[in-house]
């Protein structure tokens, strides 16, 4: 581990709406995430976990506080800055996997790169073939998404999250929506990866079991560290 | 750009039924667009051509010879007197035919005797304008020799052609002598040699063709002629000539224009209402795209989403959906230029249009200016409805 953490925060907060009807869904938190490390984040339904993962990720603006992630100030950049730095330096898996419909896996999992670059290469298909055979389905690359299992298709969103080799992968409920099996699998996936690529995994859950894979665990309660 | 037409294929090939119908849907738009471009353009030279057809496009005439005055100026009370003492004749013509018939673009030049005078059969008498003209050019001005019904399209100095009118009413019969008295009261026998029917009227019922040395005497014109008429080629161009050839020649000219004016007030509101029709059928192109559009971002909304929170930028964004709404636009506005102009092939051509008959000019369709301006209108209805897909919020769009 380096000696700089890959991402920092500190007192960040967020508030929605104004006035009386305004609500503080995160309060003053202050956090390190370090390079190569597997992070839980636990939490109740409602306590902040998604609203912190979308502010890591770039997708939203903290109210106060600092934001940053290799060495940017990620609050101080722009909309396009803070979009081109996500294309390249952070990954994400939902909770329902998002895949496009009308693209196959390995379109699928190119997509980061290639929105970035306005254009597909084979260079770009040659890495999305290689995890998609890292994540066990090759012989599935041509497949659209209706035509994949659950477990199939979440593994096909890990493999479009590592596209564009991100220091940090933002996981929100990636096992929420998937059978026991499955979800077992796609946690052995991420463990795997995390230990082949030392990307930064956070995985917000609330299930026990899912956190046990992970070595480290950080845990909210009505927006504020527990 | 690559990225987002293939997302945009994409897109359109997702749904085929849906966007087939769209396409169709503009297709049909610029079919009507296309079609009443010819209908209106066909109409217009149809109209123009049995208009200018048989009438002459320039008229050249002597000058008035009114004494103008010498006094100018709002103090001075003055009364111009008409001057009738000479008779109004083109006295030095044959230059001046020389001289027309050389400039570009006049394709026939026909001196002509012109008078009134009475035809009489029994105790009928009937009132008519004869034409002088010279044999060769009968059918230089309104096209005589096709005209013939009965006798022959020939001018021998004894012989005139009547109208079909002017025979019915008279009981003419090619062959027969009838009688005939000038404006300047002189008398003589003229023979039937053919009987006409060009179709206008005024012409078929009091016109009678003559000889251009007869006339020359029944109308007591021993060297001049009354007028020179002309036709020019494409009509369109008699104004410029008319003005050209009135310096030119010191004759008082008129072109058919002036004349035909309100055919020309016909034309131009007949093409103002296509002008609005086709801007309706544009309008409808443009507000099926953009709703079409809308539905789409509307549906995509998730996807959206996703590939901004991926990383695309909103120029990706934009450029699919516009791309995708253009798409439907040229390609609907192609098939529809084909359909159109398959379906237009069936009609005949202007000159052949039977009476009663649709003039549609396939080759007046506009179908290029019918493309390009449905792939701008598509173009302005996706822009329309894609900047909503590029004010869409990830975290919003994917709910999480």
């Amino acid at each position: 581990m380096s000696a700089q953490p890959l991402v920092s925060v500190k007192g960040l907060s967020k508030r929605f709406g104004e006035g009386e009807a305004a609500a503080t869904v995160l309060h003053d938190i202050t956090l390190d995430l370090e390079q190569g490390e597997l992070y839980a984040l636990l939490g109740p339904s409602g306590s902040g976990k998604s609203t912190l993962l979308t502010i890591l990720g770039t997708l939203l603006r903290p109210s106060g506080g600092s934001h940053i992630m290799l060495g940017q100030d990620l609050n101080a950049a722009s909309d396009r800055e803070r979009t081109r730095f996500r294309s390249v330096h952070i990954g994400f898996v939902f909770q329902f996997h998002h895949l496009l419909p009308d693209l196959t896996a390995v379109e699928n999992v190119m997509m980061p790169a290639a929105a970035a670059a306005g254009k597909e290469s084979a260079a770009m298909r040659s890495r999305a073939s290689d995890l998609l055979n890292a994540v066990g389905l090759a012989d599935r690359r041509d497949y659209r998404p209706a035509a994949l299992s659950g477990g199939q298709r979440q593994r096909v969103a890990v493999a479009r999250a590592l596209m564009n080799a991100p220091e940090l992968v933002l996981a929100d409920e990636p096992t929420g929506n998937l059978d026991r099996d499955s979800a077992m699998q796609v946690m052995a996936l991420i463990e795997r990866v995390n230990r082949e690529t030392g990307t930064c995994f956070l995985i917000s859950t609330h299930d026990e079991r899912i956190a046990e894979h992970c070595r480290r665990r950080i845990a909210l309660e009505d927006g504020h560290l527990a | 750009m690559r990225y987002a037409l293939k997302i945009a294929l994409r897109h359109l090939a997702a749904t085929p039924g849906q966007s087939a119908l769209l396409m169709l849907g503009v297709a049909m738009g610029v079919s009507v667009f296309i079609f009443m471009s010819a209908l209106i353009g066909g109409l217009a030279t149809l109209l123009t051509a049995r208009t200018v057809g048989n009438i002459p496009h320039i008229v050249f005439e002597m000058r008035e010879r009114d004494p103008r005055p010498l006094v100018a100026g709002a103090q001075v009370q003055m009364a111009v007197q008409k001057d009738l003492s000479r008779r109004a004749q083109i006295r030095v013509w044959e230059p001046a035919v020389r001289l027309i018939d050389a400039t570009p673009g006049i394709t026939a030049v026909s001196p002509q005797i012109r008078g009134g005078a009475f035809l009489q059969r029994g105790q009928a008498i009937v009132s008519v304008g004869v034409v002088g003209t010279q044999p060769d050019k009968l059918s230089a001005i309104a096209d005589v020799g096709r005209a013939i019904v009965a006798g022959q399209a020939a001018l021998p100095p004894d012989g005139v052609l009547v109208g079909q009118t002017l025979a019915d009413d008279l009981g003419l019969r090619i062959g027969q002598i009838v009688r005939m008295r000038s404006e300047r009261g002189r008398d003589r026998n003229v023979r039937i040699g053919g009987i006409f029917s060009l179709g206008m009227a005024n012409v078929d019922r009091q016109v009678v063709y003559m000889n251009f040395h007869a006339a020359r005497a029944l109308f007591d014109l021993p060297s001049g002629i009354s007028r020179i008429e002309v036709k020019v080629a494409p009509a369109q161009a008699a104004p410029r000539l008319a003005d050209r050839l009135r310096r030119a020649t010191g004759l008082k000219t008129t072109p058919w224009t002036d004349e035909n004016e309100q055919l020309f007030e016909a034309l131009d509101a007949q093409g103002r209402t296509g002008t609005i029709i086709k801007g309706f059928a544009l309008v409808t192109i443009v507000i099926g795209i953009a709703s079409a559009m809308l539905l789409s971002i509307v549906r995509r909304r998730a996807e959206i989403g996703i590939m901004r929170a991926m990383g695309a930028s909103r120029r990706l964004v934009l450029g699919i959906f516009v791309l995708e709404g253009t798409l439907i636009g040229t390609i609907g506005a192609v098939g529809g230029a084909l359909l159109a102009w398959l379906a237009l092939a069936p009609f005949p051509p202007i000159e052949a249009v039977p009476p009663g008959g649709l003039p549609v000019d396939r080759a007046q369709g506009d179908y290029l200016v019918a493309i390009l301006l449905t792939a701008l209108a598509a173009i302005f209805a996706s822009l329309l409805s894609a900047r909503r897909a590029t004010r869409i919020d990830p975290v919003e769009a994917i709910g999480q």
